[in-house]
């Protein structure tokens, strides 16, 4: 014990350099926790961008396609669903609610979205969270359409906004439904999420406004004005995919087997949750590597411990010879030494968790409102408990390397004592 | 006797050549001894060896009736630390501990001399203070100081305090007083002669400056008995 109050004393004499070596330390663990938070926050917010919502159904495709467009409004479907085989899943007893979604057209590189109202009561992401409108309301007229937050900022639009939807998904697509301009009627929160980047309007709108197109143009000759549109029956013919609810979540398996054997159209439904984390798989090789380059960090930051512990040795030589002198045994001399890495390792991870909550604790309210992932404060993990421990592990194991090489000194000079 | 060194020959290594070769060394208790030791005449052998930190290659030294060479390396160095007080020439003190806490520095390694200055009946650092200060260094003031702001007299009086710290039978003295003024020498070697006196300690004062043997019990002269630089002598 007493060899442990003199290491403490020893690092205290040379408070600087110590101080040094501990804010390494407590940087590059900062950074390699803050890494493994952020990335575990990361996945669970991706695996979060769709909660509450059982089984997505579309035409028949792989998960991943399926779950890339009706979720990630990444690519386009294969093929719709008609309107008849939605009626027929949304009135199935152990469906609870179900929510239709069109999707083909879009606004200065925005996808645009149709659906019901119904939408922003069951769209649900990051554990259960509801889409909330800040500006405005939900679409009240046929023309309404109601912004994600990005789509908002980056144009710049304000509620009763005029904006035009062009036909297809390209920026400069040069068909454009001209003549029935939308109106803003609401603009949502941020969520984080793909509805960020999403103009919704009503699902009878997209009919309207589609009614006098053919095959993705216009039917030459024939123009229906956006007051004639009204009068017509715009129940739709086909939609994209449908978001679907259960009663039960017994039920999930046996209404998934009933929609991808459903006879009269080839369908597929697919499970968020298991759709998201294969997409994370693929997507999630990044964060690994991130985490790999934090770990090498902390292993430059114990590499400037070994640099300091050692090239400080030389000239403690003389302090070893006086500590032999007064009957301190070679192993004292380790032990001396290894407390020094023992208590520069232990700081610095102290030091370096202080700094990461006192980080998080600042920064969380702008990596929220910014990216949408929301940072718990919580207790420590049991994975960053390993890292943590696996850190100080390394740092006695570096440690051992000056104390080895001052026990090998301390047998060699004995008293001898060379300035 | 404290120390009884027969037939002692050491050389570093094995087939290295030999360096120290002494037929009979004897010193009894209480006895002050002078050797005069120039460099090359073998002295920091001579003080290893007595000190335990190396041991002979052939013959015995024997301090205070234990052969050191059939101890192990572990059992020597807690012989040292029971019984042995060190003071080297310069840069005697530990530079992040307290004068007192250098003081103290043995009894963190010896049960014995802790024990023993435990049984003065005042505690450790009561003991320490009561050692600097017969040994003119009683001013609270430099108790508080940090090592590095101690003059050197001063330095070297706070290493023979912790030498004396928990009244170790033998005191070796390497050369202590030559980064001392002429005039402090002999109020030094004075100084660690009333401490030795009270404490019962023998002391082993090595040194080159022939003007301090006169103080003395006995002189010895390291080139005379050591066989290998004997005829050097005489020629």
């Amino acid at each position: 014990m007493a060899i442990f109050s003199m290491a403490w004393q020893s690092l205290l004499n040379r408070r600087f350099t110590a101080l040094l070596t501990i804010i390494s330390i407590a940087l590059s663990v900062a950074l390699l926790i803050g890494v493994e938070r952020l990335r575990t926050e990361a996945r669970e917010s991706f695996a979060n961008t769709l909660s509450g919502t059982d089984l997505i159904v579309g035409a028949r495709s792989g998960p991943v396609p399926l779950l890339l467009y009706t979720v990630f409004r990444i690519g386009d479907a294969t093929n719709n669903i008609s309107w008849k085989s939605y009626q027929d899943i949304a009135a199935l007893l152990k469906v609870a609610w179900s929510v239709p979604i069109s999707l083909g057209d879009s606004h200065r590189g925005f996808r645009v979205l149709g659906t019901t109202p119904g939408y922003f009561e069951h769209y649900r992401y990051a554990h259960n969270r509801q889409l909330e409108i800040t500006k405005g309301q939900p679409f009240s007229d046929l023309y309404d359409a109601v912004l994600g937050a990005e789509v908002a900022d980056k144009l710049g639009y304000k509620i009763s906004d005029s904006i035009i939807v062009a036909h297809g998904a390209s920026d400069v697509s040069f068909a454009r439904h001209e003549n029935k301009p939308f109106r803003v009627s609401g603009i949502l929160a941020r969520t984080g999420t793909p509805v960020d980047r999403t103009v919704h309007v009503s699902l009878e709108a997209i009919e309207a406004i589609h009614v006098d197109w053919q095959s993705g143009a216009p039917i030459p000759g024939v123009s229906v004005s956006a007051e004639q549109a009204r009068t017509m029956d715009l129940t739709p013919k086909a939609i994209t995919a449908a978001l679907v609810g259960l009663k039960s979540k017994v039920a999930t398996f046996q209404v998934q087997r009933f929609i991808n054997d459903y006879p009269e159209e080839p369908l597929s439904a697919i499970l968020p949750g298991v759709a998201l984390s294969q997409l994370w798989n693929l997507i999630g090789i990044a964060e690994n590597a991130l985490l790999i380059v934090s770990a090498f960090v902390v292993l430059v930051g114990l590499f400037g411990m070994l640099t300091a512990l050692l090239t400080s040795l030389n000239e403690r030589r003389r302090e070893m010879a006086i500590l032999r002198s007064v009957g301190a045994r070679p192993g004292h001399v380790f032990a001396l030494i290894m407390g020094e890495a023992g208590f520069l390792t232990l700081l610095g991870v102290l030091l370096g968790m202080a700094l990461l909550y006192l980080l998080l604790l600042a920064g969380q309210p702008i990596i929220e409102s910014r990216f949408g992932i929301f940072i718990e404060l919580g207790a420590l993990s049991p994975y960053e408990w390993i890292l943590l421990s696996t850190i100080v592990g390394a740092g006695f194991l570096v440690g051992s390397i000056p104390s080895y090489r001052a026990y090998r000194l301390s047998l060699a000079d004995g008293l001898s004592v060379r300035v | 006797m404290v120390i009884d060194v027969a037939n002692l020959e050491f050389c570093w290594q094995p087939k290295a050549p030999m360096v120290l070769s002494i037929d009979a060394l004897q010193v009894s208790p209480g006895e002050r001894l002078f050797i005069k030791g120039p460099s090359g005449s073998g002295k920091s052998t001579l003080l290893s060896l007595l000190s335990g930190v190396t041991t002979a290659s052939a013959g015995t030294v024997r301090v205070m009736d234990r052969a050191l060479e059939q101890l192990s390396s572990v059992q020597r160095d807690h012989f040292r630390a029971d019984h042995i007080g060190f003071i080297f020439q310069m840069f005697n003190l530990i530079p992040y501990l307290s004068v007192v806490d250098n003081v103290m520095l043995p009894c963190r390694f010896s049960a014995r001399r802790r024990a023993k200055a435990l049984s003065r009946g005042n505690g450790l650092k009561a003991e320490a203070r009561r050692l600097l200060q017969h040994l003119d260094m009683d001013h609270p003031d430099l108790h508080q100081r940090a090592i590095t702001t101690l003059s050197v007299g001063q330095q070297q009086r706070v290493a023979a305090a912790r030498a004396l710290m928990g009244s170790p039978e033998l005191l070796i003295a390497d050369e202590p007083t030559s980064s001392l003024d002429a005039d402090r020498r002999e109020s030094f070697i004075r100084l660690l002669f009333n401490e030795c006196h009270e404490s019962g300690a023998t002391l082993i004062f090595v040194s080159h400056d022939a003007s301090l043997q006169h103080l003395f019990d006995r002189p010895i002269n390291l080139t005379e008995i050591n066989r290998l630089t004997q005829d050097k002598v005489e020629i």
